[in-house]
């Protein structure tokens, strides 16, 4: 019988051939933590007398929610990570480097791999043809200590996509569409798998894009065979030579195929308070936002902020919305400067800010106040989850984003395209 | 560190409704407690309802619907609901992180129909017979069975204990 991916890599991994629905003590090749859930993973390692890691080379913990730290709390807490990583020679990605999936992509995951990160979006790195998924902060400590964890091989629903996006339209709006139709929880325990001929003509960073937003459908990862575009992605990384061709069997069993024909879709809006609950932007049109936020794992990479630089060239802001820009990491930051992207926010009226998590996890840099609306090109939009019960979160496109920011309303971006 | 699970709850319910996210148990404008669980436990669920976490007594029980524990990986988020006494979590269906995290942490989690299930209701709960009784209306609901490797990890007391004690997983 034919496999999915998922059971391609899980079963590698177990050293057996596995179906969906078997449970299985698999290898781990990445483990990562970040300063949310890191602290706690050390603190079980030590109560378990674990202080060490199998893969050290293959092991990072990322300062990127509270980067650089807004209370001396969470000082401390970076305080943990820093001594964990000089006592066991893992790698720490410091302040100012970068968001932990986009820096997971870049640097350290591979077609083939299991990676294990306590943090949810973890599947972003599914986009690489690697069976990546988010845990807790014990359960990737176990992973740390003793590389290898327990998995349930999951079912996949393989969601096949054809046609071309319309004008402003892009991976983003094909992503919350899904999550609308399917529902916040329509994956919950299984596997996307993204395939058709609109994915294999997809850049890597939009593949990202969707794979990121996998665990927003309650999926456990969202995984794209590799190919030809993953090939290149991993060269201009210098990893050319951990390229393998990942794909899952003409005949794999899948437990639902989803066809989605992405010339129909438009500009989508999630609004308040989950990312299920989806309009087309042009229904949204008018609602006006006190703050736009440009950034994070799902949408800072130089690909996005080339698109909303392209909108924003020569463009103010409204006078009454704000504009935050982040780049995902430190080589997009540096690219974007390069490209001229981070003069062309500056001048647009934008906060541009250093790499992280920005304003998305409600710790600092953008808490909302009350009543307050935010456009994000973020994943999430759970209530409270920008630091304020009262604030109100929508999700879009950076091309949405973008323009929404210069109308000062929620605006399709092909207004200003 | 290892507590022995206990198979028999009883405890008044605290009723929520479908999509309690983990910024609802345990918030983003909170992370600088995370390294402060018994701090943290002190908000725990407030953003859902107020009252809850000076109200809650040991025992009780969180009744939540469907995608109990939706978002974020945080440990912390389960782990405070369990400090602050709940003896088990009810739900129509959970978010696979926080589920996992659960048994991790040693908290029970059950998917069972919770809109038989009032605010209030006192519930007497038998984990081994998986059988839940609400003694207020004087019905029966059963839950759906852990897999194997989940009650082996939630007797052990949790995945840190189960570890420290076999040094490995056993879970074959």
């Amino acid at each position: 019988m034919g496999k999915t991916i998922a059971e391609k890599i899980i079963g590698e991994h177990a050293g057996k051939e596995v179906s969906a629905g078997d449970i299985v003590v698999a290898a781990v090749d990445v483990a990562a933590v970040q300063d949310g859930t890191g602290p706690l993973a050390v603190q079980q390692l030590e109560k378990m007398g674990l202080v060490q890691a199998k893969n050290p080379e293959r092991t990072v913990l990322f300062i990127d929610h509270a980067a650089p730290s807004p209370h001396k709390d969470l000082s401390n807490a970076h305080k943990i990570l820093r001594g964990f990583a000089k006592k066991t020679g893992v790698d720490l990605s410091e302040v100012g480097t970068g968001v932990c999936h986009q820096r997971l992509v870049e640097d350290y995951v591979n077609p083939g791999d299991i990676l294990i990160g306590a943090d949810s979006h973890t599947c972003t790195s599914g986009a690489l043809g690697a069976f990546a998924t988010g845990m807790g902060s014990t359960d990737v400590a176990v992973g740390i200590a003793l590389g290898k964890t327990w998995l349930r091989v999951p079912e996949t629903i393989r969601i096949n996509v054809t046609g071309e996006f319309k004008e402003g339209v892009f991976a983003k709006d094909l992503i919350l569409y899904l999550i609308g139709k399917i529902t916040a929880d329509g994956a919950t325990y299984k596997a996307l798998e993204f395939s058709g001929e609109t994915i294999e003509k997809m850049a890597m960073s939009d593949r990202f894009t969707l794979s990121n937003m996998a665990v927003e459908a309650g999926a456990k990862t969202g995984l794209i065979a590799s190919d030809a575009t993953t090939r290149a992605f991993l060269e201009s990384r210098g990893r050319g030579d951990k390229f393998r061709e990942i794909t899952p069997d003409e005949d794999a069993v899948y437990e639902e195929v989803v066809e989605i024909d992405a010339s129909t879709l438009e500009p989508m809006v999630s609004a308040p308070h989950t990312v299920d609950n989806t309009s087309t932007a042009a229904e949204l049109a008018g609602t006006k936002v006190d703050q736009v936020f440009i950034g994070t794992c799902t949408n800072g990479r130089i690909e996005d902020l080339a698109i909303a630089a392209k909108i924003l060239e020569g463009k103010q802001r409204h006078p009454d919305t704000r504009l935050i820009v982040v780049p995902a990491s430190k080589d997009v930051y540096l690219d974007a400067i390069a490209a001229g992207y981070i003069e062309t926010f500056i001048k647009a009226g934008a906060a541009v800010m250093a790499p992280g998590c920005g304003p998305c996890v409600g710790v600092h840099q953008g808490i909302l106040g009350d009543g307050e609306v935010c456009l994000s090109t973020q994943n999430r939009n759970f209530q409270g989850r920008m630091g304020n019960t009262e604030g109100l979160i929508y999700l879009s496109s950076p091309a949405t984003a973008a323009a929404s920011a210069i109308k000062g309303e929620i605006t399709d971006p092909r207004e200003v395209l | 560190m290892a507590e022995e699970m206990q198979n028999n709850l009883k405890g008044k319910a605290w009723k929520f409704g479908d999509d309690i996210s983990t910024d609802h148990i345990a918030p983003g404008r909170l992370f600088h407690l995370r390294t402060n669980m018994p701090e943290l436990a002190k908000h725990v669920l407030e953003d859902a309802d107020p009252e809850f976490p000076n109200k809650v007594q040991k025992g009780d029980f969180v009744v939540g619907g469907r995608n109990f524990g939706l978002g974020s990986s945080r440990e912390h988020a389960p782990t405070i609901i369990k400090i602050s006494g709940v003896g088990a979590v009810l739900a129509k269906s959970f978010a696979r992180i926080f589920f996992r995290n659960a048994i991790n942490v040693g908290l029970p989690v059950l998917i069972c129909d919770t809109d038989q299930i009032d605010p209030e209701d006192e519930l007497e709960i038998d984990l081994s017979t998986g059988i839940i009784k609400d003694i207020t209306k004087g019905i029966e609901l059963t839950f759906t069975p852990l897999p194997d490797v989940m009650i082996t990890i939630l007797n052990d007391g949790g995945l840190a204990a189960h570890i420290s004690k076999y040094g490995d997983f056993k879970l074959e």
